[in-house]
């Protein structure tokens, strides 16, 4: 702390000012990324949805699949619900879509219910669409249950 | 009064002395011809974008709700209007459409669906009656622009192609029974 007091309080004003351009250039706006608050970044263009109604892979047991089919336009809202014009339980038969599973059934007591249950009403909270050829957005380094079961046995 | 009635009764039915029966032949063709064209005229004015959402009702609730679907704006640029969707295409339908139509506008004058609470109210009924219409008709309006048979199941996507090839082909069922909601919400589909 001493040392810091004998440093010339111009200095530290001066070096300040000297680091400003360099903050400026970095500051970026969290919601334009890769951009600076004044520069008018190109757009990426619009990407569809994977729809080859191919399964994906779920990483782990409980892993809400992700949608194999575009949902542009599907309203969900407390009007309609057009996931569950295919995926309810009577739909299957004229849809092929697989049924919502008995965990949508239950209320947070374990009480099976009639119909979906209101927390599994809105769909999109937890199952997505996954975009062509995109790369996921962020880096994850999960690891398959079975990699690591496998991984452990093997040494 | 009387008097001034049957003065007029009399020269209309009393042939023309000073016109020829030739002028009055083309004449009365080219005045028809006029007053038809002007009555299409005005037909098609009302079957306009603009005319439909003149009015706040639809201004303000389905016009706004079919601004992000495909039949808006779409990579190929075709709109479809809401005369594409609402009117029928042959004149004896249109026609009595319109009739129909006409109704419609005492419910503007009397504030039927003034506000987005009464139209939220009322929708159900409004759909319910476009949903028959459309059944009855085959889904005419869907077909004039999306043929059945220009249809390519190998460019579907597999859920389409599937639906398609089986009971839409069948006849079965028609393009309203599965893509109900196409160009707006739905109403409250939970209700009886
Ligand atoms: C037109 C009917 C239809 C609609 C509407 C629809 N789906 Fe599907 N969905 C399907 C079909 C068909 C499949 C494919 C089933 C299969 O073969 O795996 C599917 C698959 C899925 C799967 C994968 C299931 C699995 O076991 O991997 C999820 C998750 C899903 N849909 C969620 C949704 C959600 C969420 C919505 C609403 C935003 C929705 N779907 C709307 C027909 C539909
Ligand atoms: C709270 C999160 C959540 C919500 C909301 C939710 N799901 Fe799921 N969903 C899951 C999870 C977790 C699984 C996988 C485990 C299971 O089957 O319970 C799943 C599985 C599924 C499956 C596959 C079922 C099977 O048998 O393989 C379908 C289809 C599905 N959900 C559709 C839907 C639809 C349609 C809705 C909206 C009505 C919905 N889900 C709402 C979490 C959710
Ligand atoms: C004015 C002509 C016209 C009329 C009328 C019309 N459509 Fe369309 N429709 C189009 C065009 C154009 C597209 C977009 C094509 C493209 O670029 O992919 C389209 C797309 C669609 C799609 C594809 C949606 C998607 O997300 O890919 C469906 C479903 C559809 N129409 C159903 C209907 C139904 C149901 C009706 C009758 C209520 C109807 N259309 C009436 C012209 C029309
Ligand atoms: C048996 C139900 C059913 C009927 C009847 C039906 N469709 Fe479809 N249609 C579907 C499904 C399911 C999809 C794919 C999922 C989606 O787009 O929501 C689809 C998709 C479409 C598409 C987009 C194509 C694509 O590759 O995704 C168009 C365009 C279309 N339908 C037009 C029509 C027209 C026009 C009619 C009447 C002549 C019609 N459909 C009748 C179920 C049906
Ligand atoms: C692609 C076809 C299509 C187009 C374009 C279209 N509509 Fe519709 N409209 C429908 C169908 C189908 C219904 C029946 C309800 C439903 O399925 O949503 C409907 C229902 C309605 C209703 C009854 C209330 C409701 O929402 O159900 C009104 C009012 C209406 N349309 C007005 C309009 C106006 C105004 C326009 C132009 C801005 C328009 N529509 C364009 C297909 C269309």
């Amino acid at each position: 702390m001493k040392c810091l007091a004998t440093i010339p309080k111009g200095f530290v004003f001066l070096s300040l000012l000297l680091l400003t351009p360099a903050f400026a250039q970095q500051a970026h706006d969290p919601l334009r990324p890769g951009a600076g608050f004044a520069e008018d970044p190109k757009t990426a263009p619009l990407v569809n949805a994977e729809n080859d109604d191919k399964k994906r892979v779920r990483s782990y047991a409980m892993q809400p699949p992700t949608i194999p089919h575009k949902t542009d336009n599907y309203q969900l809202d407390r009007f309609a619900n057009r996931c569950m014009m295919c995926h309810a339980r009577t739909r299957a038969p004229e849809t092929q879509a697989t049924p919502i599973s008995i965990t949508h059934y239950m209320d947070r007591d374990g009480n099976f219910l009639a119909d979906v249950s209101p927390r599994r009403y809105f769909c999109d909270q937890c199952h997505v669409v996954q975009m062509e050829g995109q790369p996921p957005p962020v880096r994850s380094t999960f690891r398959d249950v079975d990699e690591i079961i496998r991984g452990k046995a093997r040494k | 009064m009387r008097d001034f009635l049957r003065r007029y009764w009399r020269t209309l039915t009393r042939p023309s002395a000073y016109y020829s029966l030739g002028f009055l032949t083309i004449g009365g063709f080219v005045a028809g011809v006029l007053s038809w064209g002007a009555f299409n005229t005005a037909m098609e004015f009302t079957n306009t974008e603009q005319f439909c959402i003149a009015c706040h009702e639809m201004r303000d609730n389905v016009y706004q709700e079919i601004q992000p679907t495909i039949h808006f704006t779409n990579r190929s640029g075709v709109r479809a209007k809401c005369s594409d969707c609402h009117v029928p295409k042959d004149w004896t339908h249109k026609m009595a459409r319109k009739m129909q139509a006409s109704k419609e506008v005492w419910g503007w004058i009397f504030g039927t669906i003034s506000t987005r609470e009464k139209f939220l109210a009322k929708r159900r009924e409004l759909a319910e009656r476009e949903w028959v219409r459309m059944r009855a008709n085959d889904s005419l309006e869907c077909r004039n622009c999306h043929e059945f048979g220009s249809m390519d199941f190998t460019r579907q996507s597999k859920r389409a192609a599937e639906a398609h090839s089986t009971s839409l082909q069948s006849g079965e069922k028609t393009c309203i029974d599965c893509h109900k909601g196409i160009a707006h919400r739905l109403p409250d589909m939970a209700k009886q």
